[in-house]
């Protein structure tokens, strides 16, 4: 394969202490903004005051920004002839190391004994997403998603009757602000949406989470989708819910919408709901393994 | 901003009210599903382990041992409170509580034995590991490490200006009801219900 990789499993622990200890610029940014917009000295305010203090101690002390650093979600594009097996091997690794130096919560249960396995590794964990590419580039993200988030997710099949939500983008904008509504107070708001329009049941979800890869401050190439993006955005802050459900003038920091091709009996829209504390990071691979540049 | 030091008495729980910004310095007790469903079936707490008039936090924290040997939390954000509702209002009146502290709120029951009991609950920043761990100061002591693991187990933590909201006071009012009532209206003219 011509890649020697050497330096990989110590890219790959930077990874996830990074991503576990530090909030990439474009999140950092809308917290900042959103301070300035709430009202001075609000409950709202001081809490958004305590999350930005909070970040920056977090990064000071290389330590978990949330005490649930989730589970740990992987993306990696690589081209065609990577070991899929080593590589997630080192990656399980660099979990396992991750979790004994503590930036990482011991996170993994197993659901018939209540067992935790205390490395953050087991049946389903961590999640691998392989996607090969025709260039020589590995680029690795990783996103840590904590569960009082993954709790706020939802799929909903429209139509949907009680919402008159029909299988348009009108329906999907009144399932999406739904989906908000019922997210109040639980999901350690402000948060971001990411959403799928259609796929099935799984790829729904695998879609929608894929959406939160995307930077915060770009704009959807499709028209019809981007327009949707702003419209919830802008909806789903007159809601009021505010930070920590406390009330205020930000509820979400941003909408992101995928879609993909359906059954013409489904309609499903897949919401995953990320809370401030989104922690994703990527690097770009050099030929040895060293991180080339990171991605956030 | 308001200064609430141990002991927590009913009398300076009731002068509490919705919105009040309030710093705590005492002893917490770190409590989750485990710990509430135990306590709920009659599980027994160790002699040691007295609750009455003490404060239980809905927190499972990232603790390591430090070159001593010694406990340090290096992460202790709340968790979501409303998985403990079957169980909080009993407990509540079981063991004397004066105070949760949590995340997203609780339900009606929770809310009732706050108002018949004294009580009230106590909403932190979520997510903010950090800057709460920042104002936890000493384990004093763990409890059911082995039964229900680190995150579940029940820490005992000595805290300083430990930075929460009231959000459910102790006169039957809770800020979550009243920002869902308005949200609900919103969306009920953003979506023509
Ligand atoms: S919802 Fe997010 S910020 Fe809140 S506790 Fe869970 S991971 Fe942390």
């Amino acid at each position: 394969m011509g890649m020697l990789l050497c330096n990989l499993d110590s890219s790959l622990l930077e990874l996830v202490r990074r991503t576990s200890t530090e909030l990439p610029a474009d999140v950092r940014n809308v917290i900042h903004q959103a301070i300035q917009r709430e009202q001075q000295d609000s409950i709202a305010q001081n809490a958004l005051n305590i999350i930005e203090r909070n970040i920056q101690l977090a990064q000071e002390r290389s330590l978990p920004l949330c005490q649930d650093t989730g589970s740990c979600l992987f993306y990696i594009d690589c081209p065609v002839g990577l070991d899929q097996m080593m590589f997630a091997e080192k990656a399980r690794e660099a979990v396992k190391e991750a979790t004994r130096r503590g930036y990482l919560r011991q996170n993994s249960v197993d659901s018939l004994t209540g067992k935790n396995s205390g490395t953050n590794i087991g049946i389903g964990m961590p999640v691998f997403h392989f996607h090969q590419h025709n260039s020589p580039e590995i680029k690795v993200r990783m996103m840590l998603k904590g569960g009082g988030s993954e709790n706020m997710g939802q799929q909903y099949s429209l139509p949907m009757v009680s919402l008159k939500a029909n299988r348009d983008l009108e329906g999907c904008r009144k399932v999406i602000l739904d989906a908000v509504l019922n997210a109040q107070g639980k999901g350690c708001g402000p948060g971001i949406l990411g959403v799928c329009i259609g796929g099935d049941r799984a790829t729904g979800f695998e879609h929608s989470k894929e959406q939160l890869l995307r930077k915060l401050d770009d704009t959807n190439p499709i028209p019809e989708l981007a327009e949707l993006e702003s419209t919830i955005l802008k909806q789903a802050n007159e809601l009021g819910i505010g930070p920590m459900g406390f009330g205020g003038k930000t509820t979400l920091f941003g909408v992101k919408i995928g879609a993909m091709n359906r059954l013409p009996a489904c309609y499903f829209v897949s919401v995953s709901y990320m809370c401030w504390a989104f922690r994703r990071q990527g690097i770009q691979l050099s030929e040895d393994g060293s991180v080339q540049n990171w991605l956030y | 901003m308001i200064q609430l030091e141990a002991p927590f008495t009913e009398e300076k729980i009731r002068a509490l009210k919705l919105g009040d910004e309030v710093e705590i310095t005492g002893i917490i007790f770190t409590g989750r599903d485990a710990a509430h469903k135990y306590i709920h079936e009659g599980g027994e707490l160790p002699p040691d382990m007295d609750l009455k008039d003490k404060i239980i936090y809905h927190c499972g924290p990232v603790v390591i041992k430090d070159e001593n040997g010694d406990w340090k939390v290096v992460a202790a954000g709340p968790t979501t409170s409303i998985r403990e509702e079957p169980y909080q209002g009993d407990i509540i009146k079981q063991l004397g509580l004066r105070a949760v502290i949590g995340k997203g709120g609780m339900g009606e029951k929770t809310l009732a034995a706050c108002k018949e009991f004294g009580c009230v609950y106590f909403h932190a920043i979520g997510g903010a590991a950090q800057v709460l761990a920042s104002n936890i100061k000493r384990v004093r002591g763990v409890h059911f490490m082995e039964k229900f693991g680190s995150p579940e187990a029940m820490w005992e933590l000595e805290v300083v200006k430990f930075p929460v909201v009231v959000t459910m006071d102790s006169h039957g009012n809770s800020l979550h009801k009243e920002i869902l009532e308005k949200s609900t209206a919103v969306f009920n003219r953003l979506v023509n219900k």
